[in-house]
This record gives C-alpha cells, structure tokens and sequence, in this order.
C-alpha cells in the first residue's frame, strides 16, 4: 500500500488476480449492456453501457473504502478530484470571467467570446484588478502586496455579517422566544379540569413554551464565557448543554435518515440501472 | 377627453374613463381615438349594475417609506364595490405626468386594499388610479395626487439594530480598551481547547502530521476567518514543536489566506525557514471531491492530530469518522447546527457554535480579542433580560387582556420583528 512518505510497493499477486478479475468482469458487463442496449445506434449502445458500467464500477469502487484503502478507492479519488478541479476551473473562468467581467469591461472581448456587450462598470474593474494583486504573490518581491485585496475582503465580509448576524441571529431570535409560559389562561381551575395531551391543546403548547424558554436561556447561559460555571449558573449551564445535546441527537437522526435515501438512490442504481434486476 | 390635466380626467364620467383606460390597455395608444368614439356607446344602467351608485374608489399614493426608491405605495378605500356578487378584483393604473396612457401596473384580489407599485423610476412623476373590476365593467377612482418615489437615507425601522449594535458594539470597545490599559479579563476554560496543546504535543511525539481543515466555506464566511483564526494561534505551537501540518483546502483564496497565516505563525514562533507554502494546497471545489480527497489523505498519512474547525455540511461526518478509524485525536468547531451531531459523536472535542469564535480568543489572550468576547457576553446578557422582559410581558398579556399588556405585546413584537 502506498503512504505519504512515497513509500510503494509492487502489488502481490493477489492484488494483481483481484484487479484481473475485476477488470474482466466490468468487461463482461460492459458487452452485456452494449449488445442488450435499447439505443437506435450500435455505437449509442456501446456508448452507454460503456457509460453506465464506469459509473457502477466507480460506485463500488469508492464504497469500497468502507474495507479498507485499495487501488480501486485511489483510482476513483483521484479521478474525482482532478476532474472536479478542472470542472470548477473552467465553470470559474466563463461564468466570472466570461460572464461576469468581459460582457462589463470590453466590447472586443464580449465579440470574441460572443457574449452580449452591457455597459462599461469601473466596479468590476476593481474587481479584476484584487484578482491581478492576488496572483503577484508569484512574484517574490511584490508578494506582500497581495495581502490587501484579501485584507479588504475579510474586513468587508466582516462589517457586511455584522449586521446580518445582529438581525437574524439576535434580534430575531429574541423576538421569537417572547412566548407566553401559560398559553389561553383561564384560571387554574379551567386548566386542571381540561389536563388533555392533544398537541394544541393547553398543557402541551404551554409545555412546548416552557421548553423552548428555558432551552433558550439555559443555553445562553452555557454560551456565557465571562463567568465560572458554578452553582446555580452552572446547574443553568449544564441544563443549557443537555438541552444542547438532546438536540443533536434529534438532528442526528433526522440527518441519517436523509443519507439512508442517498444509499438508497445509489442502490437503486446498481441494481435496477446497472444489474437491471429491480 | 384624455388629456394632461387630471383635474378634467378625474371629472370624467366614469363610462368613458373605463372605456379610455381599457382602450390604451388592451388596445394600445393607437386606438384611442376608437375608443373615445365608443365610449358613448358602451354603457351600464343602473339596472344592470347597481355599483353606480356607489362613491368613487378613494386613494392614496405615497412613496413606499425606507427603502432605496423604485417604490410606491398605493392605498385604497373601494366604497363597497368588493360586497358586490359579480366583483372580480382591483386593477391599478399608473399614469407618468408626461404621457397620456395610463398602464397596467398591477391586479389584486378580492379583500386587498394596497399595492406595492416597485417598476417606477426616481426621476418620473405619476398619478395612480384603482379600477374595481366588477362582472364585465370597471370602475375607476380618480387620480391620485402627484407622487415620485424617492430613498431615504436612514432606514427607521431597522432603529432597534442600531441600538442593539450600539450596546454590543460599544461594549466591545470598552472591553477592548479596559484590555489594552492591562486589567486582566476572566474567561472561563473551553475543554476543547485545553486540548490543542495535547493533541499537538501527541503529534509531536508520535512523528505524525497534524490535519487541519478550515471547513468549505470561502474566506467570506465568519466561520472560515475564526478556523483561520484558530490556525494562526495553532501554527506557533507546531512550529515550537516542529510538527509537520498537512492542510487541504477546498477554495483557492482560503489556501492564499491559510498560507498567510502559517507563514506569519512561523515567524512570530522564529520558524521562518520551516514554513513551507506546500504545507497548505488546494484539493478542489467540489465538495465530496474535496472529503474524498481528505479521507485519502487520512488513511495514507495517518495524522496523529485533525482539526476541523469552519463551516462543514455532508461531508462532516465522512471526514470525521475517517479521522476516528485511524486513531486521531480529533477537535472540531463549527457554528453548523445540522453538523454538530456528527462531530460530537465522532470527535474527541467539540467546539459548539459560539465556543469557535470564542477559541480564538482564549488561545491568543489577545486584548483586542479578549475585549471583543467580553463585549458579546453582555450583549448575551442583555439578550437574557430582553427574553425574560418580553416572556412575562407575553404571559401577562395572555393571562390578564389588558390593553396595556397588549400594546407592551405588540410593541415587543415589532421592536423584533423589525418591522
């Protein structure tokens, strides 16, 4: 197995039969495809069988990682990442070059890459001239300068979510724990002869606001650094991070059962678009 | 009949005002001349329709108050033309003082009474008019009186965010400053933190990497700046120690600052000569690509020590329990409430959401970043006292319907909502 230290061997024999056996049977797979295509065209056939036998080998190749690291997870790694560098390159260039800067800075340009012309805009030269003062970090002596562009993206990025995170994640938040901890109040009387669990009913939605309350102020607390968590604001803070944690683990699954329909697409694909036995 | 003065236009007849409106409407200018020889033919008797007994639509038009312009607001009473069985909806009309076609500018429905009119431009006077669609016949209102949209330089409804940035801002200041002049700040330990030193130490011992991703985010996420942040405080310990530091990133301008802060971590540690800019490199930009790329690099050079602090998504929990495989001791941080979880099940220390902003600060004792803490602390505090002010003002209200109660409820609720 190859490391980080350049280290390689020359795969054994069995590796060497393993590789040969896969190989052949993609192989197999790949003429079962092409000859069983539905395509008007022998080539389309090949053509697809080639396609869709690729992507079943990829798909087993990087679960393959859940065994171990082999050749077959290297191979698709790397295929993955230089061809979504490459990808994301190009997308670069004409969706912010060509789309974005040429069709607002030179009508030659906007002909030669036959985009509409728009109109002259200082603002994107600006812009294109940060990109020019970040690549002279190539340039020994004049590296230094290509601390300012990022300079000014960080501190606008920084005063720009100021306000944004004051608003949604103060003000807002604020707002919307302002809840009422006895929901449609009449009297202790009217409340303890309606005790009822239905979700909109009294108990529960005052039940629900004393949650979310209490949560709230609990886990300001845990977020409070300015003080020891001790007595009873650490009684507070350790609430604050169960209440924390209880959230995760409802976050935990949720998410999980997302990533289950994502094997389950993938699946599918193997068995019904590859194997075509769904 | 249609002509400049609105003063005649709204004297009209409601007949041939319909008819002249819907003429340039539907028709274009062209017919105009058609459509006001028709105008006396087209008819409605009282009979028919009994809305001509009701008074015109009334109107109000005014700029649409903070915003940057592009906006007007238009405000209407109907008179009772909606109670009718046939009626359809509004129409609103626009008319520029230098044309002579009033346009469709809009439709609203049944029980609206207002319409944000936001294809005006700054420099162009209007007029608006309301027609009541109802059955085949329409009823239009008067004009408006003159109105141009203009923007207001001080947005009033966004006063409660000054204040609030007012308190926090200005309590960072005076923390910083009371930092600056010397008098020792209190923070309180990050468990996650207390072990960076461990985990480098463990690195160091071990002749094993360190991995540190800043999350996937580009370096106009806050989150990103504080993992850089982390990193800068991170880089003098390793380069102290000597310990190599291995650090993917998925973006080109975050590698560039990545590599700015190493370097000058270096430097302030007197490492110069063991900085190398082949210490952090770019992977790619796409997102599994990038964690395939991570995971490769896990189980082939075996970290003893990864860090993951800055925004993550799906690609967390992949990278973290690769991590786990190969025996890491892992620290993580992100302000990713749906990432959290995976990194609290599968790493040794978690800095939960604020907890990263707040690491920065505790590693370097910084008083610039010490003071700026400090300052968020009392805006936390501040936020305790709003919620429980604003939770007994909503139980009161609930509890007793006093109209004091309900106005402080009211008021609460708009002072947050910001609206």
């Amino acid at each position: 197995m190859a490391t980080g230290n350049g280290n390689r061997k020359s795969p054994s024999n069995a590796v060497k039969i393993i590789l040969v056996i896969v190989a052949v049977v993609f192989l197999i797979s790949w003429i079962s495809k092409a000859t069983t295509g539905m395509a008007d065209s022998t080539w389309l056939n090949i053509r697809d069988g080639f396609l869709i036998t690729f992507a079943a080998f990829l798909t087993l190749s990087i679960f393959s990682f859940l065994y171990n690291d082999n050749p077959f997870y290297k191979f698709a790694e790397h295929l993955y990442v230089g061809v979504s560098a490459a990808y994301w390159m190009c997308l670069g260039f004409w969706s912010i070059i060509v789309g974005n800067f040429v069709p607002h800075a030179s009508k030659t340009l906007s002909t030669f890459f036959k985009v509409p012309f728009q109109e002259y805009s200082w603002f994107y030269y600006v812009a294109f001239a940060f990109g020019v003062i970040l690549l002279m970090r190539l340039l020994p002596k004049a590296g230094w300068i290509a601390r300012w562009p990022l300079a000014v993206i960080i501190g606008t990025t920084a005063g720009f979510n100021l306000s944004r995170y004051l608003h949604s994640d103060f003000m807002s938040q604020v707002g919307n724990t302002f809840q009422p901890l006895f929901v449609d109040w009449q009297g202790a009387g009217h409340f303890f002869s309606n005790l009822s669990l239905a979700a909109d009913g009294q108990l529960v939605m005052s039940a629900g606001n004393w949650i979310v309350v209490v949560g709230v102020l609990c886990g300001l607390v845990y977020f409070f650094f300015s003080k020891e968590h001790k007595g009873m604001f650490g009684a507070a803070s350790r609430l604050g991070i169960w209440i924390l944690m209880i959230t995760f683990g409802a976050s935990f699954g949720y998410t999980v059962m997302g990533r289950i329909s994502l094997l389950v697409g993938r699946i599918t694909f193997l068995f019904d678009d590859w194997l075509s036995i769904l | 009949m249609l002509t400049n003065q609105d003063h005649s236009f709204s004297k009209s007849h409601p007949c041939h005002i319909i008819v002249i409106i819907l003429s340039f409407v539907f028709s274009g200018f062209g017919a105009s001349a058609q459509a006001e020889d028709t105008a006396t033919v087209a008819t409605y008797s009282s009979d028919i329709s009994p809305a001509v007994d009701l008074p015109p639509i009334t109107l109000l038009a005014v700029d649409t108050d903070n915003d940057n312009g592009g906006s007007i607001t238009i405000s209407w009473d109907d008179a009772g033309y909606s109670e009718l069985p046939q009626f359809r909806g509004y129409e609103i009309l626009r008319r520029s003082i230098q044309a002579n076609a009033p346009v469709l500018v809009g439709t609203a429905p049944h029980g609206s009474s207002s319409l944000v009119d936001k294809s005006v431009s700054d420099d162009t006077t209007y007029v608006y008019y309301v027609a009541a669609t109802v059955g085949e016949e329409r009823f239009v209102s008067d004009s408006s009186s003159h109105v141009q949209s203009t923007w207001q330089i001080y947005n009033t409804t966004l006063t409660p965010l000054l204040i609030a940035l007012i308190i926090v801002g200005g309590s960072v200041i005076f923390f910083i400053e009371t930092a600056k002049r010397g008098r020792k700040l209190f923070l309180r330990k990050i468990a996650g933190l207390e072990a960076v030193n461990e985990a480098v130490g463990r690195a160091t011992e071990m002749g094993r990497p360190i991995l540190f991703v800043a999350g996937i985010a580009d370096i106009d996420d806050v989150q990103t700046i504080a993992g850089l942040t982390i990193l800068g405080r991170l880089g003098r310990t390793i380069a102290e120690y000597d310990t190599k530091i291995t650090m993917p990133t998925r973006t080109s301008l975050v590698m560039t600052a990545g590599r700015e802060t190493l370097r000058e971590a270096y430097m302030a540690a007197g490492r110069p000569d063991a900085y190398s800019d082949d210490m952090v490199f770019y992977v790619s930009d796409e997102q599994f690509g990038f964690a395939a790329a991570v995971d490769g690099i896990l189980v082939r050079d075996k970290p003893a020590a990864c860090f993951y602090l800055g925004t993550f998504h799906a690609e967390s929990l992949i990278m973290a329990e690769t991590g786990n495989l190969i025996g890491a001791i892992q620290i993580a941080g992100t302000a990713q409430p749906a990432q959290l979880p995976f990194f609290v099940a599968a790493c040794d220390y978690t800095l939960i959401g604020e907890e990263l902003f707040a690491a920065s600060a505790y590693l370097s004792e910084e008083p610039r970043q010490l003071g700026s803490l400090k300052g968020q602390d009392v805006g936390k505090a501040v936020a305790m006292m709003l919620i429980l002010a604003g939770v007994l003002i909503m139980t009161l209200a609930s509890m007793w319907e006093l109209d004091t109660m309900n106005q402080l409820q009211q008021l609460m609720r708009d002072l947050f909502s910001l609206n």
